[in-house]
C-alpha cells in the first residue's frame, strides 16, 4: 500500500468509524446477542441461562404463535397485492394529462405522512360500527337486503379485513414510486405497440408492466416486509375499540393479534425476553424467505412479460 | 506571589467549615397527568418543603412499566417509579424492585406492622413473597353504579340497589330498552363487556378461586364456570347481533358518549375514580353507588381492589431518600382538622377525590371528603370480602388468557366450559414454565413457600 492509499485509508476511516462503531454498538451487537439469547432463559434483569432450543421446541406448540402468524399473513396477503393494485392504478391515473394533476398527486400522497396514531384515531370512527363513515356507505345499499354493516374492529370476522382496507391509507408512497417508475417508460415503445394493433389492456401487459417490474418488484417487498412488521394500527386500534384495559392480546377474540404483537407482549409484559428473541428470528426466516420467494417470481414473471 | 487576602478568605472559611449538604434530587417516574398529576405534584412539594435533604422531580412518564423496566436493566432506573399493582410480582419474580423491608425494619417496625396500617387488600397488594415491595400511591375502590333516571322509568326504587344476584339479573332485565318500530336494543340493565377491564373479578365475586393449592383454577373450579356462564346469558338473552350493534354506538369510558352516561346502560360496575369523569362528561346524573349485589350466600360487600403503587427499581441511586417519600405518601396526619393539616396518603387521595388505603383516617379527610361516596368506598374497601389481582409472575398471562375466553363466551363462539378449559390449559403451561423459570434461577423455593393470594 503506497503512502497516499494509507493516507486515503485512514481518511476513509475517519469519515466512516463513527458510523462503524454506531452500527457494532446499536445494531450488529444487539442482533448477535438476541441470536444468543434466543438460546437462553432471559428476562432482561437476571443473567440468560442457557436452555438450548427449548423457545424453539415450545414455538412449535405454542397456539398463540401459529394463530399470530396466520393473522399476519392473512393481513399481508390481503393487503400486499391491493396495495400494489391501488398504489399502481392511482400512478397510472395521475399519470395522464389531467387538470389538477399536481394537485391530485398531492392530495393522495398526504396521508401518508400522517402520523400513525393519528390516522388510527381517525380509522377508529371510520369503522365506528353505528356512526361510522364507513357503514354510512354500506348501509344504505345492505339496506336493500335487509342487512347492515358490520362492527368492523369489535367484530372478530371483520377486524383483519377492516385493517386491510385502512392499509390503503397508506399507499401514497408506493404511488410515487410507480409514477417514478411510469414516466421512465420510454414513449416509442407505447407509440411501436399502437401502430402494431395493442388495445390499451395489452399495451399496459406488455409494454408498462415489464418495464416497471423491478419497481413493482421493490414496492411489494417493501410492503411485505412492513405487512409483517404490522403494529401500531392493530395495537392502538384493537385495544381503543374493545377496551380490554392494557391486555395488547388483538382482541376481539384475538383476531388482530399479529406476530409483533404477541412478540411486544411476550417481551415487555410477561418479561421472557429469549422466548421474545427465538420468535423474531423466526420472523425474519420468515420474512426473508417470502422476500426471496417474491424476488424470483417478479424476475420470472418479468423476463415472461418480455 | 500569594494571592490576595480578598481572595485568600472565602477559600480558606470553604476549607475549613463543613459544607452545606445539596440536597439529593429523587427521580420520580410516574403515569399521572391533568388534574391527578397536579395532585402528585401538590404532595411533592409539600413533601420537598417538609425538609431540606431531598428534592422530588416529577415525569410524567408514558408507559411507566415498560420504561422502568428497560432503564433497570441498563443500571439507569429512576428512584421511584410509579408502577401498577399487577407488576409488582413480575417485577419482583424478575428482580428489578428493591424489597422495602430493610427500610421498614429501620423505622423500628415489621413488616407485619408496617402492613397493619393499610386496610387488608392493600396490603396484599403491597407484598409478594414475604417481602413489601411497593407503598400504594393510588387506591381504588369498585362498586355498583346505577342511573336512578333509568330506574324511575322501569318502575324501580331509584334509592333501592339490586342487593342479591337475582334481583340484579331481574333489574337488568327489566331495565332493557327496544326500539318499537325497529325492535332494535336502545338500552340494557347490564353489560358485562363494560368496561371490560376485570372479567376475572365476575369469577371471584361468584366465590371462584383462580389460583388455589399451587394450582391454577381457572376451568376447575365450578364458581367460575358458572360466572362465565352467567356472563355469556347477557348475550343470549338480548341477542348477539343486538349487542354488537349496541355496542359499536359506545364511546370510550371516559367521554360524554361512554354508554353509562348516555343512558344506553344502566348499572356498571366502576371504580371509585368514576365520580369525577361524570363530574366531567355528564355532570347532573342522578346516579346512585352500592355495594356489589351478594352472588354468594353470606358475602355481603364483596369488592374488587386495586391501586398504583410506588416501588424503588433495583439499582436506584437514592433508594434512601425514595423510601423517605414513599413512606411519606403512605402516612397521614390523623388528627388534620383542616385541609392544609392533610399530609401523605390523605392529602393525596383527597386532590385526587379517592379513599386513603390507611386504616385510619383523620377527621378532616372523612368529614370533608370531595368524593359524595366516600362513605360507600370506604364500606367496601375496608371489607373483609374485598379483593384484588392474584400475587402470581404470570399474571399478565393468565389475564390475557381470562380475556380471550370472556371473548369467546360473551360473543357465543364457545361454551363457558370450551372456553375456560382452553385457558386453563394455556395457563397452566405458563405456570409450569415460569416455575421452571424460577428453579433455574435458584427463586422458586423461596416463592414457592408463599401461596399466592
Amino acid at each position: 500500500m503506497t503512502r497516499s492509499e494509507k493516507k486515503r485509508l485512514r481518511s476513509g476511516l475517519a469519515f466512516t468509524g463513527l458510523w462503524v462503531i454506531g452500527l457494532g454498538a446499536f445494531t450488529a451487537y444487539p442482533v448477535v446477542a438476541s441470536l444468543y439469547y434466543s438460546f437462553c432463559d432471559y428476562s432482561i434483569l437476571k443473567s440468560p441461562v442457557w436452555c438450548g432450543i427449548e423457545n424453539y421446541q415450545q414455538l412449535l406448540h405454542d397456539d398463540l404463535f401459529w394463530k399470530s402468524l396466520r393473522n399476519t399473513l392473512f393481513y399481508a396477503g390481503l393487503s400486499v397485492p391491493l396495495g400494489t393494485a391501488v398504489a399502481l392504478g392511482l400512478a397510472m391515473l395521475l399519470n395522464c394529462e389531467v387538470r389538477g394533476r399536481s394537485f391530485f398527486r398531492l392530495l393522495f400522497f398526504m396521508p401518508s405522512i400522517v402520523p400513525v396514531v393519528a390516522s388510527a384515531m381517525l380509522w377508529l370512527w371510520i369503522f365506528n360500527g353505528e356512526y361510522g363513515l364507513m357503514n354510512g356507505f354500506l348501509n344504505p345499499v345492505l339496506g336493500l337486503f335487509g342487512l347492515h354493516g358490520p362492527a368492523w374492529l369489535a367484530d372478530p370476522s371483520w377486524s383483519k379485513p377492516a385493517l386491510v382496507i385502512m392499509s390503503l391509507w397508506g399507499t401514497g408512497n408506493a404511488m410515487v414510486i410507480y409514477l417514478a417508475g411510469l414516466q421512465n417508460v420510454p414513449r416509442e415503445l407505447y407509440e411501436a405497440a399502437e401502430i402494431d394493433g395493442a388495445s390499451a389492456w395489452q399495451r399496459f401487459r406488455h409494454v408498462t408492466l415489464p418495464t416497471i417490474a423491478p419497481v413493482v418488484a421493490f414496492n411489494a417487498i417493501m410492503a411485505l416486509i412492513g405487512a409483517m412488521q404490522l403494529f401500531a394500527q392493530a395495537y392502538i386500534m384493537s385495544e381503543a375499540a374493545n377496551g380490554n384495559g392494557n391486555a395488547s392480546d388483538g382482541n376481539p377474540e384475538r383476531s388482530t393479534l399479529f406476530y409483533s404483537i404477541y412478540l411486544f407482549s411476550t417481551a415487555f409484559q410477561d418479561i421472557r425476553m429469549g422466548y421474545a428473541s427465538a420468535m423474531a428470528y423466526i420472523l425474519f426466516l420468515i420474512t426473508a424467505a417470502l422476500t426471496w420467494a417474491a424476488a424470483r417470481l417478479s424476475r420470472g414473471r418479468a423476463d415472461d412479460a418480455f | 506571589m500569594l494571592p490576595r487576602p480578598k481572595l485568600c478568605l472565602p477559600l480558606l472559611l470553604a476549607a475549613i467549615l463543613p459544607a452545606a449538604a445539596a440536597p439529593v434530587h429523587v427521580t420520580y417516574w410516574e403515569k399521572w397527568v391533568g388534574f391527578e398529576g397536579q395532585a402528585v405534584q401538590t404532595v411533592i412539594d409539600r413533601f420537598n418543603r417538609s425538609q431540606d435533604r431531598i428534592v422530588v422531580d416529577y415525569y410524567a412518564t408514558s408507559s411507566v412499566d415498560r420504561k422502568t423496566l428497560v432503564a433497570t436493566a441498563g443500571g439507569d432506573p429512576p428512584d421511584i417509579a410509579g408502577l401498577h399493582e399487577q407488576n409488582i410480582a413480575t417485577f419482583a419474580d424478575a428482580e428489578a424492585l428493591e424489597p422495602l423491608d430493610g427500610f421498614i425494619r429501620a423505622e423500628g417496625m415489621s413488616n407485619e406492622q408496617w402492613l397493619s396500617r393499610y386496610y387488608p387488600v392493600y396490603a396484599g397488594i403491597c407484598s409478594h413473597g414475604g417481602h413489601v415491595y411497593a407503598g400504594i400511591s393510588t387506591p381504588a375502590v369498585m362498586a355498583l353504579y346505577w342511573n336512578k333516571t333509568l330506574f324511575r322509568e322501569a318502575g324501580l326504587d331509584p334509592e333501592r340497589p339490586p342487593r342479591t344476584l337475582a334481583e340484579f339479573n331481574d333489574y337488568a332485565h327489566r331495565l332493557t330498552r327496544h326500539d318499537p318500530a325497529t325492535g332494535r336494543l336502545t338500552q340494557v340493565g347490564f353489560l358485562p363487556q363494560d368496561p371490560g377491564w376485570w372479567p376475572w373479578i365476575f369469577c371471584r365475586w361468584f366465590g371462584g378461586e383462580l389460583y388455589s393449592g399451587g394450582r391454577v383454577t381457572l376451568a376447575t373450579d365450578p364458581r367460575n364456570v358458572a360466572a362465565f356462564a352467567w356472563i355469556q346469558s347477557f348475550t343470549q338473552f338480548y341477542g348477539l347481533d343486538n349487542v354488537k350493534r349496541l355496542a359499536s354506538e359506545f364511546g370510550p369510558w371516559a367521554s360524554p358518549s361512554a354508554p353509562f352516561f348516555t343512558g344506553k346502560i344502566a348499572m356498571v360496575f366502576q371504580g371509585v375514580f368514576y365520580d369525577n369523569y361524570i363530574h366531567q362528561y355528564k355532570p347532573g346524573l342522578d346516579y346512585g353507588v352500592g355495594p356489589w349485589p351478594e352472588a354468594v350466600r353470606g358475602v355481603t360487600d364483596f369488592a374488587m381492589a386495586e391501586a398504583d403503587v410506588l416501588t424503588i427499581p433495583r439499582g436506584a441511586r437514592h433508594a434512601r431518600e425514595a423510601w423517605e417519600f414513599i413512606k411519606y405518601v403512605n402516612s397521614a396526619n390523623p388528627n388534620a382538622q383542616t385541609r392544609e393539616e392533610l399530609g401523605g396518603a390523605e392529602l393525596l387521595d383527597y386532590l385526587q377525590v379517592k379513599i386513603s388505603p390507611l386504616r385510619a383516617w383523620s377527621p378532616y379527610f372523612t368529614l370533608h371528603n370531595p368524593h359524595p361516596h366516600i362513605a360507600m368506598m370506604r364500606r367496601l374497601a375496608s371489607s373483609p370480602h374485598a379483593t384484588s389481582v392474584p400475587d402470581m409472575g404470570i399474571w399478565q398471562q393468565y389475564y390475557r388468557e381470562v380475556i380471550s375466553a370472556f371473548d369467546r363466551v360473551r360473543l357465543l363462539d364457545a361454551t363457558p366450559e370450551e372456553a375456560l378449559g382452553y385457558s386453563q390449559a394455556r395457563v397452566d403451561e405458563s405456570w409450569e414454565r415460569y416455575r421452571r423459570s424460577l428453579e433455574r434461577h435458584g427463586q422458586w423455593v423461596a416463592l414457592g413457600e408463599t401461596a399466592p393470594r
